[in-house]
């Protein structure tokens, strides 16, 4: 045949119709078994990563999200909570200067109290002992003359006498 | 190198089919070869990927990138398996050849399968054939006949069918031409190793750097035939280009 010329190949001698059918049916075969049993579910397995990843992307970054908003809560919640201390310290200073002052006060009139009264102490016992004195005096005074005199004076026609006389002293003195 | 092929007939009535028994054994090999890496690397999955699961997420990821690089991912994402199929059970194949050939009575047995125009061929021809029938799918019969042979001039008409046959054939005859030529040639230092003692020292060398760059070849072409897999279809399912 002259077609014969055409043929490529080590050896062949014409066409070789049963190695076309049978490179074209082992190849679909191969194709086929390979789409079953290996590249079928390494494919599904891909994919599933490529879901996991996108997915775990997508949760990082609504985590991050929340941290965030997290985050700024705290910080007002802090910030909220150092004011309310700086008011609570100083509502605390101001108080313990009002008490201050009202027992700083308090104690001044306390003293000034018990001064006047030690004071008036004093006053009522320096009148005493002075009265005291007089009427030691205007015995004595009566005794003295008495011994002097000799005679019985009685006290009591006397005593306005000698009470004169002494204020009369207490006058000149 | 005159190795004849192990051929069987089968007789079906009104056609004959052919069959290079080694191109059988040796595409069966191979896909026995990529189900089996394919397989045990995905049987433990992890959303934690380990070890073998590391590299068939980089190979489809790799695909991946090639369809993106094409078109974007929403239609690109049906032809994926395609891709990954394609790119592994073509890169298997070509290595398959590189680190032996077996003879058995004049008979080759072993070698890669993509090193026979048939084979290579035919997935080019599958190929192309899914790009027009996903370019009608996608874009109706009216847009694809418009898009496919009538764009950018109508007037390119007959170098636009040109072009389907010309990738077609490039397509295949590229990967073919490749594989083969690298066999052929590792076949010829083989033989002068096998000639005598000094061949034996005096081929080590390019034997090891002829290896070295048809693992590399393997690999480039299977990415190739993928990466043009890929341009094709999507000229046909996209209208912007």
């Amino acid at each position: 045949m002259v077609l014969d010329y055409f043929v490529l190949g080590a050896g062949a001698t014409g066409l070789n119709t049963g190695d076309i059918l049978a490179t074209a049916v082992i190849f679909l075969i191969l194709m086929l078994l390979l789409k079953k049993f290996a590249w079928g579910p390494l494919m599904d397995v891909m994919q599933q990563r490529e879901e996991l990843v996108s997915s775990e992307i997508d949760a990082a970054e609504k985590a991050r999200k929340e941290a965030q908003t997290l985050l700024e809560e705290q910080q007002a919640i802090l910030k909220e909570a150092r004011t309310e201390a700086q008011t609570i310290l100083e509502g605390a200073k101001k108080q313990a200067d009002a008490s201050k002052e009202e027992i700083v006060s308090a104690a001044r009139a306390e003293a000034a109290r018990l001064k006047e009264s030690a004071v008036r102490d004093i006053e009522a016992e320096k009148e005493k002992a002075i009265a005291a004195v007089r009427e030691e005096v205007v015995s004595l005074s009566v005794l003295a003359a008495s011994k002097v005199l000799g005679k019985e004076i009685s006290e009591a026609d006397n005593s306005a006498l000698i009470k004169e006389t002494i204020a009369k002293a207490g006058e000149a003195k | 190198m005159d190795h004849t092929s192990p051929e069987a007939h089968l007789d079906l009535g009104f056609m004959t089919l052919t069959f290079n028994l080694s191109t059988v054994l040796m595409l069966v090999v191979s896909a026995v070869i990529v189900f089996l890496i394919a397989f045990v690397s995905t049987r433990s999955l992890a959303l934690k990927p380990t070890g073998m699961q590391n590299f068939m997420e980089w190979i489809l990821d790799f695909v991946k990138n090639i369809i993106g690089g094409n078109m974007d991912w929403k239609t690109g994402r049906s032809f994926h398996i395609l891709g990954i199929t394609l790119i592994m059970f073509i890169a298997i194949s070509n290595l398959l050849g590189l680190p032996f050939a077996i003879v058995y009575n004049h008979t080759l047995w072993w070698k890669s399968p993509t090193a026979d125009p048939t084979v290579t061929m035919t997935l080019a021809t599958l190929v192309v054939v899914l790009s027009h029938y996903y370019g009608v799918k996608y874009q109706g019969t009216g847009g694809y006949v418009k898009n496919t042979y009538f764009k950018p001039m109508s007037f390119m008409f007959p170098l636009k069918v040109i072009e389907e046959f010309a990738n077609t054939l490039t397509l295949g005859l590229r990967l073919y031409g490749n594989i083969y030529a690298g066999e052929v040639l590792l076949g010829l230092i083989a033989g002068i190793g096998g000639a005598s003692i000094f061949g034996w020292f005096g081929m080590l060398i390019p034997g090891l750097a002829w290896q070295g760059f048809s693992i590399f070849i393997g690999f480039i072409q299977a990415f190739i035939f993928t990466m043009l897999t890929m341009v094709y279809i999507s000229h046909k399912v996209s209208a912007d280009h």
